[in-house]
């Protein structure tokens, strides 16, 4: 078969004439339309293989030993009888790895397996290689650790108070071993802004753990081959930096070691960084010369954590009689659990990230992050900002009602505006928060509903900004934040080879609407390689709601490279200029007369004919003179912000405390919208987690440290029964610097949800929840408060009919 | 203690050495190489593993082996045919109901099974039958369209594709 064979067939399968027509009127022909992703077709037919998927020849099974005691020294380690079983092909302990890794470079603390102490029950201690799960499980019982138990603390302010007794060594003599970071900073002068404040708001807020829950457990995969090299199958978000932390704790050369991601099923922030499973299986492969895998339980899965810090939040917030915001004063101590993790970044993002979409005059937050002994916690979607969003768009609520100031009107008389500067000097560009606003407070009729619905219905809103990516990486350096590499074929399939992860939030689709877009080529001429550090360009991972905005940047620089060379050589061709070629539909085509056109394909040979093999790379990089000019004003700054506003309604029974969650009407501006499909799956899988840690999640401890439920009966996420119905708004403030405008979608829209919750009980029944969850003990405690202050004449009934709440029988 | 059964699985019966204290999951995955079906929380509390067992579901993961002899087994796999993907797949596909993918398999048995039953389920059916199946990406709302749209494409024998333009 010749060429033009081949050609032909593509011919027949390309866009017709009137349809290249109509391609010359629109601005964009792939992005923007409600399209399949790249690869939900293999998901959908059970195909997509992940990292437990995956079965190599002669592999052996790992488990680890952790640790029944919540504070412990380790005095000594016996696996002599578990060395013995039949079956058992190797045990590690810290003492093969005594490497501290972390994923921030300067608060490394964490060991693969615990080297002389354990910090919390879980903690991994032993490890061993079987040939299968049962056996390695049979010889975890017979390892022998002598224990020294140590007091443990479970509550933060206890932990602060007794620094004798440190979980982790103090960095200098005389420090407090249990304060993981400290971060003070003030911005303009906040007692002169409560001082003339018309009215100061004070209030205190907690903020109860919860965890991700992905529904795959974290799975690795290691293989160390006779040459010497390293190959880690892993479920991670953060192939990149797994790569240099294996490197580096296992002593090996960087360039022999290769991390290959598999598609990762869930994640949300809980493997965006090491765990102890990745170096054990590593370790192990390298002991028994056989692959190793190790499959988190889901106890297991409870224990590696990371998940939301639990926060106690003390606020005051001033403003004038007009509802602006003269002064917020936050105070919050933050529980971090047994590591660091994240800790660094959390305790900035707890105080750096709440001063937009709203003006402040003046701004002032103390967050302490505090050891505790109980599982690591870290980022979980909307890293670090979730909680302190509560606070302050509740206070807001308070505020509005003092001054009696429809809330929406509050949050619009304080709106930060576009192409700006917040309080802490982060730079703001696109804001489209002030149609996002309108929209839910049209979509739910709000002003016929806020104060006017019955008794026990209510709405509320609140509103947020998040981040669209870190300015700055996690290790210093100057190098590109992603990259992209495309290589084409002479049949007119495109390569891409991307580091980006996709954790199933869509990003190998993202980078194929773009070459799409680019290029010309139908969809399905394009197969996305992604997250494998032998084959992939660098990017930094899957975090911090990066990945559009960097990799998609990336991508369209290289996929511009290539359509230049293939404009000029087919331009070449017709004697014509190379600006009136263009490349859609499966054609390049001229745009003065469409019925001048060949197949890609044969474009494609031109240019390869021309230039050479046909193939390019580009890279982005966030601009450097964004961030505030102060010592940690680096920490939150990001090259764009996405907004968002949520209007919930709910129905509270007084009678039981019970939350249902109505309706939650979300309008999100994500910059534009690549595919809005796919934004609306991430506002609706943002929003309907969020309320979930309102009113149902709450990862708590029995007082050995000993997780309360650590399963995912007992651990309550939603169902599809308990789903509230969700309306999805997008809004389009098209971004500078976003690819073709886009921002973020995957982690902003979550952050109104609870304090719209929060405002629409309030509404609904007059009590202010300002401690999460909302279950209903908690509301039908409340609800019997403000009752009995209604008895005695303190407050005065809240809506029309009064509250009758049965007493419950006493004295028997 | 390896024991030997018969399994019939997507319509092929064979027969296996399995270790007796094996769970239907683990023979599918372990030993007949059928990935498809998901072990997400080792105790049935999740759904990610869900079969039909004679065409209904069934948790697979605390299921013996032994209680799927001289029955038939569907996964995910065998939901597909040489005829294309099963309207629900296809719909699944069209919606973006598949994020992660994780929880797919398993929430497409369920919803097989409750399109075998009842042609024209409301929402709230859906919801009911597919309530013993955790997703933690979508929020389910772009999963309840996708089994609404492969209700019309069954019903109106045409393509979920079609469905959706209509």
């Amino acid at each position: 078969m010749k060429l033009e064979d081949f050609r032909g067939r593509q011919a027949d399968s390309a866009a017709s004439e009137e349809e290249l027509r109509e391609a010359l009127e629109r601005e964009f022909q792939v992005i923007g339309r409600r399209l399949r992703r790249t690869d939900g077709m293999s998901k959908s037919t059970g195909r997509t293989l992940y990292a437990d998927d995956i079965t190599l020849p002669g592999m052996l099974h790992a488990k680890i030993l952790r640790s029944p005691h919540a504070h412990a020294l380790i005095k000594s380690i016996d696996a002599s009888a578990a060395l013995e079983l039949r079956g058992v092909h190797a045990v590690v302990t810290g003492a093969d790895m005594p490497v501290p890794y972390g994923i921030i470079p300067w608060t490394r603390d964490e060991y693969p397996l615990c080297v002389d102490k354990v910090r919390y029950i879980g903690d991994g201690v032993a490890a061993v290689a079987a040939i299968d799960e049962d056996t390695a499980n049979r010889a975890l019982d017979s390892i022998e650790v002598e224990y020294e138990v140590l007091p443990h603390f479970l509550d933060p302010e206890e932990a602060l108070e007794r620094s004798d007794t440190p979980i982790h060594e103090p960095h200098k003599p005389g420090q407090n071993g249990n304060i993981s970071k400290k971060v003070h900073l003030e911005f303009e002068d906040v007692e002169k802004g409560l001082a003339d404040s018309d009215v100061v708001i004070e209030g205190e807020y907690y903020f109860e753990g919860t965890t991700h829950t992905p529904i795959e457990p974290h799975c690795a995969i290691g293989y160390f081959d006779p040459s010497g090299k390293l190959t880690v199958w892993s479920a991670t978000q953060v192939p990149h930096y797994l790569h240099r932390e294996l490197a580096r704790v296992l002593e090996l050369d960087v360039a022999k070691v290769r991390v290959i991601q598999p598609p990762v099923g869930g994640a949300f922030g809980g493997k965006s960084e090491p765990f102890d499973l990745e170096f054990c299986v590593a370790k192990l492969a390298m002991i028994t010369a056989r692959p190793v895998k190790i499959l988190y339980t889901r106890e297991e899965v409870f224990y590696a954590h990371r998940g939301r810090h639990p926060m106690l939040m003390h606020y005051k917030t001033g403003a004038d009689r007009h509802g602006r915001i003269k002064a917020v004063d936050a105070t919050t101590i933050i529980d971090g659990g047994a590591y660091s993790s994240f800790g660094l970044v959390t305790t900035y993002y707890s105080g750096q990230l709440i001063t937009a979409p709203y003006q402040m005059e003046s701004y002032r937050f103390d967050s302490t992050r505090v050891y505790t002994n109980k599982p690591c916690c870290g980022p979980k979607r909307g890293h670090g900002s979730v909680q302190p969003r509560f606070a302050i768009e509740v206070q807001l609520d308070k505020i509005a009602e003092a001054l009696d100031i429809d809330p929406i009107e509050l949050r619009r008389r304080n709106f930060i505006g576009t192409n700006t500067r917040t309080i802490n000097e982060l730079r703001i560009t696109s804001n489209g928060f002030l149609q996002c606003l309108e929209e839910v407070e049209r979509a739910s009729a709000w002003k016929s509903k806020h104060r006017k619905l019955d008794y026990g219905r209510g709405v509320g809103v609140a509103g947020s900004c998040y981040i669209s990516g870190t300015n700055y990486p996690i290790y210093p350096n100057d190098m590109p934040q992603s990259a992209v590499q495309l290589q084409v074929d002479r049949s007119g399939r495109v390569a891409v080879f991307a580091g980006a992860s996709e954790i199933g939030q869509g990003s190998d689709s993202m980078l194929a609407y773009i070459v799409a877009e680019e290029l010309g080529v139908p969809l399905d001429y394009i197969r996305i390689l992604s997250a494998d550090t032998d084959l992939t360009p660098v990017d930094l991972g899957a975090y911090s709601s990066r990945v559009t905005f960097m990799c998609g940047n990336a991508c369209i620089d290289a996929a511009r490279k290539i359509k230049k060379l293939v404009c000029e050589a087919v331009a070449e061709a017709w004697n014509c200029k190379a600006k009136s070629i263009m490349l859609a539909g499966g054609w390049a085509f001229k745009a003065e007369d469409t019925a001048q056109k060949m197949p890609i394909s044969e474009a494609f040979n031109l240019a390869e004919a021309k230039f050479g093999a046909l193939g390019a790379t580009g890279s982005y990089n966030t601009p450097k003179d964004i961030h505030g000019t102060y010592r940690g004003g680096t920490i939150g700054s990001s090259p764009a912000f996405s907004f968002t506003a949520h209007v919930a309604e709910v129905d509270v029974d007084p009678e039981t405390g019970f939350v249902e969650i109505h309706k939650i009407w979300i309008a999100h501006d994500c910059g534009r919208a690549l595919n809005p499909l796919l934004v609306e799956g991430q506002m609706e899988g943002s929003v309907y987690m969020g309320a979930a840690e309102a009113i149902m999640e709450e990862h708590i401890f029995k007082e050995t440290g000993l997780h309360n439920a650590p399963s995912l009966l007992d651990y309550k996420i939603p169902t599809s029964l308990d789903t509230p119905e969700m309306q999805s708004i997008i809004v389009e403030s098209i971004d500078p610097e976003g690819p073709y405008g886009a921002k973020e979608a995957g982690e902003g829209p979550l952050h109104p949800s609870i304090p719209a919750i929060a405002c629409a009980i309030y509404d609904a029944v007059g009590v202010r929840l300002d401690r999460l969850p909302f279950s209903p003990p908690r509301v039908w405690a409340a609800i019997r408060e403000r009752g009995r202050q209604e008895e005695a004449g303190e407050l005065s009934p809240w809506k029309s009919p009064p509250i009758s709440v049965p007493l419950p029988a006493t004295g028997d | 203690m390896i024991e030997a059964l018969r399994l019939t699985v997507n319509g092929d019966t064979q027969e296996i050495g399995v270790p007796s204290h094996y769970t239907l999951l683990e023979a599918l995955r372990y030993v007949l190489g059928y990935t498809g079906s998901k072990q997400g929380c080792d105790k049935g509390d999740c759904g990610a593993c869900t079969v039909l067992l004679d065409g209904q579901p069934a948790l697979s993961c605390i299921l013996p082996v032994q209680e799927a002899i001289d029955r038939e087994v569907t996964t995910v796999e065998g939901l597909a045919g040489p005829d294309g993907p099963h309207p629900l797949q296809d719909a699944f596909d069209l919606t973006g109901a598949a994020q992660c993918g994780f929880c797919t398999p398993g929430i497409l048995m369920s919803a097989a099974s409750l399109l075998q039953r009842n042609q024209s389920p409301s929402n709230h059916e859906i919801r009911e039958a597919l309530s013993g199946n955790l997703c933690r990406c979508t929020g389910y709302t772009k999963i309840f369209d996708a089994v609404e749209i492969a209700a019309r494409a069954l019903r109106e024998n045409r393509p979920a594709a079609e469905v959706v333009r209509a």
